[in-house]
């Protein structure tokens, strides 16, 4: 038995892997760890990673990425599509289940992609991958241009139930762009991402909801515009949802004055308003 | 001056590096144009002999790279020149590593050219040279920037107080931002004049898309080269419509009040943005802006080398 003790809200007591108990606890265990000044939390979730297996396994793998996220207090993630061979039949959400299940670290769900080869051409198999497991759909990394294509990915994928997240970025708007648009950007001689090409595809987006019956997840929103545009359509009784990434909620493209390329990012840290909106 | 006098005046500079005029007080401006001036006078002297200048210039350039050759060996300073096409860039060295690479072989200054804004600041986190920024992307050029405020304290006498039109492409122009910069820090009214498309808004500069009346009003007007990457990339339609709004033609050339000097930092596209007539004309000073640079960029090196000696 452990017990973990001096821990917010409350002592656990763990048995065999398992809880056992919740709340001041003065029992005997085999071990004790002090957790003075820190939270006890249930598994946290993470609906958004990249692993990057199959194919680039030099940058991550199921199991590295799966051992990371559990270090971090995530039991259960969903990776993206766009690994090395880009998961966009059934043979590749049967090949993330079956490594997490070697892996034996977090769950790891598998997003499908939406299109074949994340070529926002044409649809891939939504309904097999639906049925191997994955759990909603998403181009994540690329913005699916061509909003007939978007359309017909939200209506179709309404009868299997799972969502389709949205990477809102009109990339007409963002060639080259390495930061955010504005003051910082002008003044760095950097080229900017403006809000807009952001709001305005989520916008579309939730339309494009709207007329399909379909759920829109819009993924990592940045821009004020952005949570604006997700408001009213909640408003309005489309069903669309919305994730923040923890950077967006702390850091703005302030953090950029010394071209720190670590700050560098897509969607790119914005100004104190949209952080300030975002929360 | 005598060499030592002058190596004495060096000591108030406090910068390893020179990334842009950002970074400048109004006395470190002031004392690149002062130690400039007293050069003239050093004939002789070889305060830099035994170092040497990588020459890193990963762009293209006529005017500043041999502007910067000429500097170093005028103080005896050694040369060591790049040339891309033929450097180990091409196999996938990277930029961190050519730096080093060269570095290593005993260098002092390091002056760098590329096409990406930041480039000098990242690179003078990683070697131990004096970086110089020769140009970075779209951010800054402050030896530009130091030799134009050299050349407008030549010709005006003062570099405060004035009233300064950049104008043509702000957004994409390394040498607009350096210039804003420096001479807001010395309390001049700049004005950035040019279509809306290529100016910036967020710049905390004034604005004006009037160019005829920018010239009645400014004591420098400025030109910027205009790139025709800029025409294909739809922010302006043509070369004809730009020069109607913005160009400095030979009547235009003719309403510049009394005592206004034209400036170009060069390349010049005579024609399009500049007009032959009022390149050549006797307000410009064009000429004099390349000629003055290699004083400046040669007083850059010497204050520098006092910090990082």
């Amino acid at each position: 038995m452990i017990l973990i003790k001096n821990a917010k809200p409350f002592d656990v007591l763990l048995d065999g892997g398992k809880i056992k108990k919740t709340g001041k606890i003065t029992e005997k265990a085999d071990q004790v760890i002090d957790a003075k000044g820190l939270v006890v939390v249930p598994g946290l979730i993470d609906m958004h990673v990249h692993f990057r297996e199959p194919g680039r396994e030099d940058k991550e793998t199921i199991a590295s990425g799966s051992a990371a996220a559990v270090a971090g207090g995530f039991t259960s993630v969903a990776v993206m599509a766009n690994s090395g061979r880009v998961c966009d039949d059934a043979v590749g959400v049967v090949y993330v289940n079956v490594k997490s299940k070697e892996a034996g670290g977090a769950n790891v769900f598998a997003v499908g992609a939406v299109t074949k080869g994340l070529k926002g051409e044409e649809l891939a198999e939504l309904g097999k991958m639906s049925d191997a497991g994955a759990v909603a759909f998403s181009d994540d990394g690329m913005a699916i241009t061509n909003a007939e294509l978007m359309r017909r990915a939200l209506e179709y994928s309404k009868m299997f139930g799972k969502p389709i997240l949205a990477h809102c970025e009109d990339t007409s708007l963002t060639k080259g762009f390495v930061m955010n648009e504005g003051k910082v950007s002008a003044k760095l001689g950097l080229r900017g991402y403006p809000n807009a090409a952001e709001a305005a595809m989520a916008a579309r987006d939730c339309y494009l909801a709207a007329l399909t019956g379909g759920h829109v997840h819009i993924c990592h929103l940045s821009a004020k515009e952005t949570v604006d545009v997700v408001r009213q359509a909640k408003k309005q009784g489309i069903h669309v949802t919305a994730e923040a990434a923890p950077h967006h909620l702390m850091l703005t493209d302030e953090s950029l004055a010394a071209y720190e390329s670590k700050y560098k990012m897509n969607p790119p840290l914005r100004t104190r308003e949209d952080v300030d909106a975002v929360l | 001056m005598a060499l030592d006098a002058l190596l004495q005046r060096c000591r108030a500079w406090k910068h390893r590096h020179l990334l842009g005029t950002k970074d400048l007080s109004p006395n470190d401006i002031s004392l690149v144009l002062d130690v400039a001036d007293e050069l003239g006078a050093l004939k002789d002297a070889a305060p830099l002999k035994g170092k040497r200048l990588f020459n890193f210039f990963v762009e293209p350039s006529t005017r500043t790279k041999t502007s910067f050759s000429l500097a170093a060996r005028r103080l005896g300073a050694d040369v060591v020149d790049f040339s891309p096409a033929s450097s180990s860039l091409t196999k996938g060295e990277s930029l961190k590593d050519t730096a080093r690479t060269i570095e290593s072989m005993g260098v002092a200054f390091t002056a760098i050219r590329h096409s990406a804004s930041g480039a000098p600041a990242f690179l003078s986190r990683l070697v131990e040279s004096s970086v110089v920024n020769a140009g970075d992307g779209t951010n800054e050029h402050p030896t530009q920037a130091l030799l134009d405020l050299f050349t407008m304290r030549q010709r005006l006498g003062k570099i405060t107080g004035l009233r300064v039109a950049l104008v043509g492409d702000i957004t994409h122009s390394r040498v607009a931002r350096s210039n804003l910069w420096a001479l807001q820090k010395l309390k001049n009214r700049v004005t950035l004049v040019g279509p809306s498309t290529l100016v910036p808004k967020d710049l905390d500069a004034p604005v004006s898309h009037d160019f005829d009346r920018a010239l009645r009003e400014n004591d420098v007007v400025m030109m910027l080269r205009l790139q025709l990457e800029r025409m294909q990339a739809g922010l302006f339609p043509s070369t004809s419509e730009y020069v109607r709004f913005f160009g400095l033609t030979r009547e235009r050339l003719a309403t510049l009040r009394n005592g206004t000097i034209i400036m170009h930092p060069g390349p010049m596209n005579r024609g399009l943005e500049i007009s032959g007539e009022a390149a050549d004309s006797n307000r410009s000073v064009i000429l004099n802006q390349v000629a003055n640079g290699v004083a400046v960029r040669a007083a850059v090196l010497l204050l520098l080398s006092q910090v990082n000696g």
